[in-house]
């Protein structure tokens, strides 16, 4: 019960790989996790296995205290749990960006003007309000993303789970995105193939490899190099 | 000197022996011959060695069930069975039982030929045996895509559940089935204009590259001649039947 997120032996193979063999892990309230890994290394995998999306082959899942392994027992937790997909366009299911921030309220049960506040709110919260009715397929990279995040902060959750946060988005909105991570006080995971922003963000670190999740630790040093910038004239 | 091949090698001439067999087989009227098609279907099938789909079977059956169970009510006849202001007839039943036999024979039969088939390679067929290239084009554009956009709709519905969807009877859920079918058709449009654009990128003037096929060889030749024979003697049988039958 010391945890909000807990896995114990996980394990889960696809097409006769070991994609994860054993990973423990343990999210407590208020930290902020990054996994980093290569490419293909199962950091997707293993949120997906968090969230019951995909069924691991040994292994036991705990979230919020309760041992899930059954679609059912899952879905009772998923409403706490906020998951930021790699691909914004895999998430974002409704035409105008309104509705998709109030689609996860609707799904708690929200009454629909209820749902509609509670979408404002997250949008105004991530200074986003403008795009209220824009839709969705017609959005930049990172108001994508943005606007994704709105849709799971709108449902409350205790814990968010980051997959590649930082894809596709451009600064401005890459200084949105950590402010508004930053702002937020639940636990999250953080999982990238780069380790600069997610190092910023985490209270801890972890590095997936070879299907075994290892501990690392985030520090910070100062750099005796040059690179090249480019700045307006 | 090994046993014939029984079914054609060359795709080409199972396409064809396919085609004309089925076409023997629909207007199959009688009990007898349809149950003798399934009959052959299966024999071909044992002979070949091969597993009988029953996953593919059982779905279209059940598919069909409303069809066998209302036909032996619906065709007037000989009753059999009464069942309150409604009575099945003799020849209902038959009737219901031509089609179960002859929808299994069909779809055997084609499972036998096809299953095993790369769906690129009927592609190449199709254009060898000078079907239009627009169709074939279409058909190998939605062989190549369909993988993706499943996968694309795949993740679209795991997106829906991590957001705490789940289907009920209520407008919402009516509504979010709607927009998940308008965003695969977005994409999907999308998709096909990044993928012309690739295309128009690399230079595309509307042709690929073919293939010259090679001449059919004469075990296939007899195979693709044989197979379409035994149907056609078992449609004559169909017919006599027919001119024997008091129906």
């Amino acid at each position: 019960m010391s945890g909000l997120i807990e896995i114990e032996a996980l394990t889960l193979r696809r097409d006769g790989r070991d994609v994860l063999r054993g990973v423990e892990l343990t999210l407590a309230a208020g930290e902020r996790l990054a996994i980093v890994g290569a490419n293909g290394s199962g950091k997707t995998t293993l949120l997906r296995c968090l969230v019951g999306l995909e069924p691991p082959q040994e292994g036991r899942v705990t979230l919020f205290g309760t041992p899930c392994r059954r679609e059912a027992e899952f879905r009772a937790a998923r409403p706490r749990i906020g998951f930021l997909f790699q691909d914004s366009d895999d998430q974002l299911i409704c035409p105008s960006v309104i509705e998709d921030v109030a689609f996860g309220p609707l799904n708690l049960g929200a009454r629909p003007e209820d749902a509609r506040r509670r979408a404002e709110a997250a949008l105004a919260q991530l200074d986003l309000t403008h795009l209220a009715d824009r839709f969705t397929h017609r959005l930049s990279g990172g108001e994508k993303r943005l606007v994704c995040l709105a849709g799971l902060l709108a449902m409350r959750p205790d814990v968010l789970l980051l997959d590649e946060p930082t894809n596709g988005v451009d600064t401005e909105n890459g200084r949105k995105l950590r402010a508004a991570l930053m702002a937020f006080d639940g636990a999250m995971i953080l999982v990238s193939h780069d380790d600069g922003f997610v190092a910023e963000i985490a209270t801890r670190a972890a590095v997936l490899h070879d299907g075994r999740l290892h501990p690392a630790h985030v520090h910070t040093h100062p750099h005796l190099h040059s690179h090249p910038h480019i700045h307006e004239d | 000197m090994t046993l014939p091949p029984l079914l054609p090698c060359d795709l080409r001439a199972r396409l064809i022996a396919g085609v004309a067999v089925l076409l023997l087989i629909a207007p199959l009227a009688h009990l007898g011959p349809a149950l003798a098609a399934l009959a052959g279907v299966l024999a071909l099938i044992v002979l070949r060695r091969q597993p009988i789909p029953w996953r593919r079977l059982w779905h279209l059956e059940a598919f069909l069930i409303l069809l066998l169970v209302t036909l032996p009510f619906s065709v007037p006849g000989t009753p059999i069975l009464e069942l309150g202001p409604l009575s099945a007839s003799r020849e209902g039943v038959l009737r219901a039982g031509v089609v179960a036999a002859k929808v299994a024979a069909s779809v055997l039969f084609l499972t036998l030929l096809f299953a095993g088939v790369e769906p690129a390679r009927l592609g190449t067929t199709l254009r060898a045996l000078h079907v239009p290239e627009a169709l074939v084009r279409v058909f190998l554009g939605l062989v190549r895509y369909l993988g993706l956009i499943r996968a694309e709709m795949q993740r679209l519905q795991d997106a829906m559940r991590a957001r705490a969807f789940r289907p009920r009877s209520n407008l919402h859920t009516w509504r979010v089935y709607g927009y998940l079918l308008g965003m695969m058709l977005l994409r999907a449009l999308a998709r096909a204009q990044r993928a012309e654009d690739a295309m128009r990128l690399r230079g595309y003037t509307g042709r690929f590259l073919h293939d010259t096929p090679s001449p059919l060889t004469a075990p296939d030749r007899i195979a693709a001649l044989a197979l379409p024979l035994l149907a056609a003697a078992n449609l004559g049988w169909d017919l006599i039947a027919k001119g024997a039958g008091s129906a």
